[in-house]
C-alpha cells in the first residue's frame, strides 16, 4: 500500500466519510475510493453492496480477484430524551455496536443513575446537538413526548443527513406535530422523513420491546437497499 | 472495534512516516469459523512490533515474521492458514477455520 493511500484512508475516516481500498491480490495493485465517487466507479454496484453491508470480502471482475477493504464509520444513535424507553434503548443500540448520546435538558431524567456508561448531555437540543455534527451514519430520534424538546431536537435533525429519524408518538399526536414543525418551517419532504409512529410494527408493548422495534427499523434502514426499506416500512 | 482499527492504520501511517519499515496483513477471505472478520488488520514495523489481529492470537506469530520478509523484499504476499495445512496447525489455528491473509508492504511505489 503506498504512503499516500494510507494517508487518505486514515484521513477519510477520521472525518467520518466511508472509503474502500480495492486490492488486485495476484500483484497488489491498488486503488482507493472514495464515498463521493462510487456512484460513478465501474464496480459501483458491488462496492454499493459490500459498503450497505459494512463488510469487506474478495470479488472477481474481469477476470481478476479484488479484495475491497469496506472502511465504514461507526454508526451513532443520538435519542432525545432520557426516558423510560432510552433506558432500554441505549443498551440494546450499543450491543449493536452504535455510539450512543442522549440528550435531555431535565436533570432528572439525563442522571447517570439512570444510564450508567452512556454519555449523556444535559441541555437544550439548540444547545446539544449542533456540537455532535450529525452525519450520515448517525440514526435520530425523538422519544420525550414533550414538543418543547422533541420539536426543535427534530428541526436540528433536518438540516442534518442523518440515515434515520424517528419520533415517538401515535399518528394523532404525529399530525398535530406535523402541523407545528410546518408553522416552524419544515417542509412537506423534512416530515417524510420522520419515521412515526416509531419502530417496526411487531405489536411492542414494554419499553424493551419497543427498543426492538426501534432498532429494527434503524436496522433495516441501514442495511436494506432505499427501495427496499420503503417498501418494509409501508 | 472499527475504532481499534483506525488507530491500527493511523499507527501504520506514524511508524511510516518516523522512518519504520511498515507492513500491513489483512484477512481477505475465510472460511468456517474463523475467529475475524475479513478485513481485520496487523500492523507490522521493522522492529518486530505489531498491533491489531488477524486471528484473536492464533497465527499472528507467523504472519510478523512472514511480514518481516515483505518489508525487506517490498514483495506482497498471500499466506493461508487452515486446519489442513500443516504449518497452520503448528502454529496453532485451533478454532476450525481457514483464514488468507494478505501481506503487503506500506510505501510500497
Amino acid at each position: 500500500m503506498k504512503l499516500e493511500t494510507l494517508t487518505q484512508v486514515n484521513a477519510e475516516r477520521a472525518a467520518r466519510r466511508p472509503v474502500i481500498v480495492i486490492t488486485d491480490t495476484a500483484n497488489g495493485d491498488q486503488r482507493l475510493v472514495k464515498a463521493k465517487d462510487m456512484a460513478t466507479d465501474p464496480l459501483a454496484a458491488e462496492l454499493s453492496k459490500q459498503l450497505r453491508m459494512g463488510k469487506s470480502g474478495m470479488i472477481e471482475s474481469g477476470g481478476k480477484k479484488l479484495f475491497l477493504n469496506v472502511y465504514a464509520p461507526t454508526a451513532r444513535l443520538v435519542i432525545v430524551g432520557a426516558v423510560h424507553i432510552s433506558q432500554a434503548l441505549a443498551p440494546l443500540a450499543r450491543s449493536l455496536d452504535y455510539d450512543v448520546t442522549v440528550v435531555d435538558p431535565r436533570t432528572a431524567f439525563a442522571s447517570p443513575e439512570r444510564f450508567p456508561d452512556v454519555p449523556l448531555i444535559a441541555e437544550w437540543p439548540d444547545v446539544a446537538l449542533p456540537p455532535l455534527n450529525i452525519d450520515h451514519y448517525t440514526a435520530f430520534v425523538a422519544v420525550t413526548h414533550d414538543p418543547k424538546i422533541d420539536d426543535p431536537a427534530l428541526r436540528h435533525a433536518f438540516e442534518c443527513d442523518c440515515f434515520y429519524i424517528g419520533a415517538l408518538g401515535s399518528r394523532k399526536t404525529h399530525a398535530k406535530r406535523a402541523e407545528r414543525l410546518k408553522a416552524q418551517g419544515a417542509s412537506d419532504a423534512d416530515i417524510a422523513r420522520i419515521h412515526a409512529p416509531i419502530g417496526l410494527s411487531i405489536g411492542a408493548v414494554s419499553p424493551s420491546e419497543i427498543a426492538v422495534s426501534i432498532m429494527a427499523e434503524i436496522t433495516a434502514e441501514l442495511r436494506l437497499p432505499k427501495e427496499t426499506a420503503k417498501v418494509q416500512a409501508a | 472495534m472499527l475504532n481499534r482499527d483506525e488507530d491500527i492504520l493511523q499507527a501504520a501511517e506514524n511508524w511510516q512516516k518516523a522512518g519504520h519499515g511498515v507492513a500491513l496483513a489483512t484477512v481477505v477471505e475465510t472460511w468456517g469459523s474463523a475467529p475475524r472478520p475479513a478485513g481485520s488488520s496487523l500492523v507490522i514495523n521493522d522492529d518486530g512490533t505489531f498491533l491489531g489481529s488477524v486471528s484473536g492470537g492464533c497465527v499472528e506469530g507467523a504472519v510478523v515474521t512472514e511480514a518481516l520478509d515483505v518489508i525487506a523484499s517490498g514483495k506482497p504476499k498471500m499466506l493461508e492458514f487452515g486446519v489442513a495445512d500443516e504449518t497452520a496447525w503448528n502454529v496453532g489455528l485451533s478454532c476450525g477455520g481457514t483464514i488468507r491473509v494478505f501481506v503487503e508492504k506500506v510505501g510500497q511505489s
